[in-house]
């Protein structure tokens, strides 16, 4: 499995589009949590999030603000790296060239979620790096003291934060198993993240109790739980306090080993095209 | 007795539609043996299930004694259905993330790269590659591993003639090497011209197995001669009436060719103007279509 591992590590970075993501990931998420709300603080510009205070974008809230965007965009972003890595092999028509190597088809499986995850946490790391750097920047412009998180605090939003891309990239592994494909796979799990998860939680969830109640184990709203436990401002699309930070990460731990496992019987079961 | 390549009752079955029924398919140790079939016969199909990228609905394979099914294909090496790659690598680079699944070395690479002739373009994108070009990176990795069973499907495809030649040359240096090759194709010289045997295989079932000769069935003889009621007679008394057929206007006679000058002397001594007589193949295309048209009627 290691040598699978190395193999799909090396694709994964030579891949443009890996690169691509992680610079979208961190436009995003330095333009939504950092750029816009300061200028709005400053009389700028008015955008998304411009009402929260100057407190908010400073060092000690890093680890709040780098979770707040991964229950929803970023978590996207993640979910349309998962279905690359695993889709790709599909559209290019690889599975047989890599097989016919050698390797099972579970190794080759696992290396590739292996490489996922590596790549998870490296987008985890990014975006805490990045948001570290802006949030030292805003202090210094406005003459505030830079205090950082715990490093026990740091290191649990680095773990949650993980744990939640890693699930999203699962996601999209598994959805390009089952359908075989690249584009469906990323059309169909954006239309869940972006519209689905917010339809149930802004109209379903409150007019039927049922909704509400299945909320509560599903991924989107559990990974917004999870942030939110963590301070990810409560303004943030899909950070909600639905449940406890606790059951959140159980949650969230569970999708992540069966997006797994289910990829992994499909794959197994299956004729290669 | 141990063979690289060995089915029993092999079937492919999708919905109400057989790929492949009941196929037995054995090739020996160190021959290049090849598959032979129309489009859409089976060929590739049959090569799926063999590495195990296809499940059989029915039947079993043993590739190198083991089912490729149990485990990695160690051994084996493979190019189905054409080639594919990633195509923001290089050729190079490709094959470099291929030995890393394989388990081999780069020095590898290298090898099998000059193997193949590609090696001054090995540094391009696969993207900007050439159908040729592409097969023969294809074959490359097929080589990797340097592998006792080669298992090629179609491989000259997208070659032009000088590739074709190259190709064919090089299949026959693995063989005479020891490694055992399948190659499927549906072009019929090239397997004549590589192959030390043939499976022909129509609507999925295995028609007919055996060397290109034995394909062709027994040799014989035409003559065209005058009168030609005449020297049909002295034939038959010659050689016997049922080796005699009155075919196209002349004669066709089932007699080993090597007999030839002695008959051309009896006929010649018998007043008979022979204006030819030459031994008498049957053109394989023929022969396969004679097969793949008996295949199919009893399919039917």
């Amino acid at each position: 499995m290691s040598r699978s591992f190395r193999a799909e590590t090396v694709k994964l970075v030579r891949r443009p589009a890996s690169w691509l993501l992680l610079a979208i990931t961190l436009v995003l998420s330095l333009i939504f949590t950092y750029v816009f709300p300061y200028a709005g603080l400053a009389g700028a510009a008015d955008g998304p999030n411009t009402d929260r205070a100057l407190p908010a974008l400073l060092p000690d809230q890093l680890v709040g603000n780098s979770l707040g965007g991964l229950p929803v965009f970023l978590g996207s972003i993640l979910l349309i790296l998962g279905v690359l890595t695993v889709g790709g092999e599909y559209g290019w028509g690889t599975w047989k060239t890599v097989l016919t190597q050698g390797p099972t088809r579970l190794e080759v499986y696992a290396g590739k979620l292996l490489a996922l995850a590596a790549a998870a946490l490296a987008v985890v790391l990014a975006v805490f790096a990045v948001g570290a750097v802006a949030s030292v920047l805003i202090a210094s412009a406005e003459a505030q003291p830079v205090t950082w998180p715990t490093a026990g605090d740091l290191l649990t939003g680095i773990g949650a934060g993980w744990l939640i891309a890693t699930m999203w990239a699962m996601l999209g592994a598994v959805l390009a198993v089952a359908l075989r494909a690249v584009a469906l796979p990323v059309g169909l799990g954006l239309v869940w993240m972006l519209a689905v998860q917010n339809l149930l939680a802004a109209i379903a969830a409150p007019l039927v109790d049922w909704v509400a109640k299945a909320q509560e184990g599903l991924p989107g709203p559990n990974a917004g739980s999870l942030a939110a436990a963590l301070g990810a401002p409560g303004d943030t699309p899909g950070v909600a306090a639905t449940v406890g930070g606790g059951q959140a990460a159980v949650v969230v731990a569970a999708y992540l080993v069966g997006f797994a496992v289910v990829g992994a019987v499909l794959l197994r079961r299956r004729d290669i095209g | 007795m141990n063979l690289p390549v060995q089915t029993e009752g092999l079937t492919k079955r999708y919905g109400g539609l057989t790929a492949v029924q009941d196929l037995q398919l054995t090739v020996r140790a160190g021959e290049v043996y090849g598959f032979l079939g129309p489009n859409g016969a089976g060929k590739t199909t049959t090569l799926r299930m063999l590495l195990g990228l296809v499940r059989p609905t029915a039947g079993t394979v043993r590739l190198l004694g083991r089912p490729p099914a149990a485990g990695r294909l160690t051994g084996v090496g493979a190019l189905i259905e054409g080639p594919a790659f990633y195509p923001y690598l290089s050729g190079r680079d490709n094959l470099r993330v291929l030995a890393r699944y394989a388990g081999v070395g780069a020095d590898r690479v290298a090898l099998v790269l000059d193997l193949v002739d590609l090696t001054d373009r090995a540094g391009d994108r696969y993207a900007g590659y050439s159908l040729g070009m592409k097969q023969r990176l294809g074959v490359a990795a097929a080589l990797l591993k340097d592998p006792r069973l080669l298992i090629l499907d179609e491989p000259t495809n997208g070659l032009d003639p000088a590739g074709m030649a190259d190709m064919r040359t090089l299949i026959r240096r693995l063989g005479a090497a020891g490694c055992t090759v399948l190659v499927s194709s549906h072009l019929l010289g090239e397997v004549e011209q590589i192959c030390d045997r043939v499976g022909v295989i129509a609507r999925g079932r295995l028609v007919a197995e055996g060397s290109v000769a034995e394909l062709r069935g027994a040799a014989g003889l035409r003559l065209l001669a005058d009168p030609l009621d005449a020297a049909a007679e002295r034939a038959r008394e010659l050689v016997g009436a049922e080796r005699v057929r009155v075919v196209d206007g002349g004669l066709e006679l089932a007699v080993d060719p090597d007999r030839a000058a002695w008959l051309n002397t009896e006929l010649v001594g018998a007043g008979l103007a022979v204006r030819e007589l030459r031994p008498r193949e049957r053109d394989l295309e023929q022969v396969f279509f004679d097969l793949v048209e008996k295949g199919t009627a009893d399919v039917a």
